[in-house]
């Protein structure tokens, strides 16, 4: 398959923000990303013509921002309704190895619908695991430096090496990545188990990159400073900071006073990873 | 027609920030008294159902498809 071939749904609904930035940065790869309402997949209040299959896509994107207000809790209202509607659709789609990305309030709710980190599953009938409240109490809005910690599974990173550092920004209220915690015993175990099996892709690290750093390198208290999972399949991808926000080098927040590395923004290899491998698998 | 409340907290141990800065705020306001501050959400409904029973199946549904995440959440269903 060619790169202009390749169709991207970039899904919203009433409050999605950041879809702008998320669609600029396939379309400037060189795929065919569209606008999908949530609502073109229900099959509701459509006219002839609009109504959309996840079928028709290759990717599938959910953007950051908000959703529905965020009420309930950060993208729960978005994840039951795609749940309601959609759940079969959703479980093929990954079963066929298609891709499915989601930064922010896309990552709370593929957390909320179970597409991650879906243990033993392609999809769990209630979330396993949660992105709660950030530990400041406060909504944190800045630049983070996220270290790449994935040997290769995650499609979403094959192109960055293990170890890299990647400036991106977060911007959340709810952001700590916590898994259930019936036993300290059993708490350490899903987490081992997350990074046995490769799934985790981005740790909070410090500018010498140390996955260990605490507030503020660690916006939000995430166990492990972890910033963004993968599933078993490597192919959906979640994380809690903006790569659409740093497409660009300029969009850095401080690339004129170290006029550093190319044109190239650090948020661009996770869009061209993902293209990458879906050119090849497709 | 039944009214119902769904209180949903937070499981034991679970970071508890606005509860906290509740509590701090309270105690820097004079309140010296308060021991401790835990956060809630109450959702109250009106819903018609046959009898009480059929009600409290449906609204333990509505937890598990959208009211609370089980990971971090308690939940009580109180009819009023």
């Amino acid at each position: 398959m060619k790169v202009d071939e390749i169709k991207v749904c970039i899904l919203r609904m009433e409050g999605t923000n950041c879809e702008q930035e998320t669609y600029d940065a396939f379309k400037r790869l060189g795929a065919s990303p569209e606008f999908v309402h949530l609502k073109q997949l229900e099959g509701r209040d459509t006219l002839d013509g609009e109504r959309r299959s996840l079928q028709d896509f290759h990717i599938l994107m959910f953007p950051g921002g908000f959703s529905a207000g965020d009420y309930i809790r950060a993208g729960a209202i978005f994840a039951a309704r795609l749940k309601a509607s959609v759940a079969g659709d959703l479980v093929r789609f990954i079963d066929e190895g298609k891709a499915i990305g989601g930064f922010c309030n896309g990552f709370q709710l593929m957390v909320e619908l179970g597409i991650l980190p879906a243990f033993d599953c392609t999809m769990a009938a209630q979330p396993q695991a949660v992105l709660h409240a950030n530990d400041s109490g406060r909504f944190e809005c800045r630049p983070t430096v996220l270290k790449h910690v994935n040997e290769g599974k995650c499609v979403w990173t094959s192109g960055s090496k293990k170890g890299e550092l990647r400036y991106i920004p977060c911007a959340h209220a709810e952001g700590k990545f916590m898994l259930p915690h019936e036993s300290q015993e059993k708490e350490d175990a899903l987490y081992h188990r997350l990074f046995d099996e490769d799934r985790v892709v981005f740790q909070f690290s410090d500018p010498s990159g140390d996955t260990s750093a605490q507030y503020p390198f660690n916006p939000n208290g995430s166990r492990f400073n972890i910033a963004g999972i993968t599933n078993d399949l490597g192919t959906v991808f979640g994380m809690m900071p903006h790569p659409e926000r740093v497409f660009f080098r300029n969009t850095h927040p401080d690339w004129y006073r170290r006029r550093i590395g190319s044109e190239e923004g650090d948020g661009r290899a996770i869009f061209r990873s993902v293209l990458d491998y879906v050119v090849r698998k497709f | 027609m039944f009214i119902v409340e769904v209180k949903v907290g937070l499981k034991k141990g679970v970071s508890d920030p606005e509860g906290a800065n509740t509590h701090k705020s309270l105690e820097l306001l004079g309140f010296k008294e308060v021991a401790s501050v835990k956060y809630l959400k109450v959702y109250r409904m009106e819903i018609s159902a046959p009898n009480e029973a059929v009600a409290r199946e449906r609204v333990e549904d509505m937890c598990r498809k959208l009211l609370i995440n089980p990971v971090v959440h308690t939940h009580e269903i109180v009819f009023l």
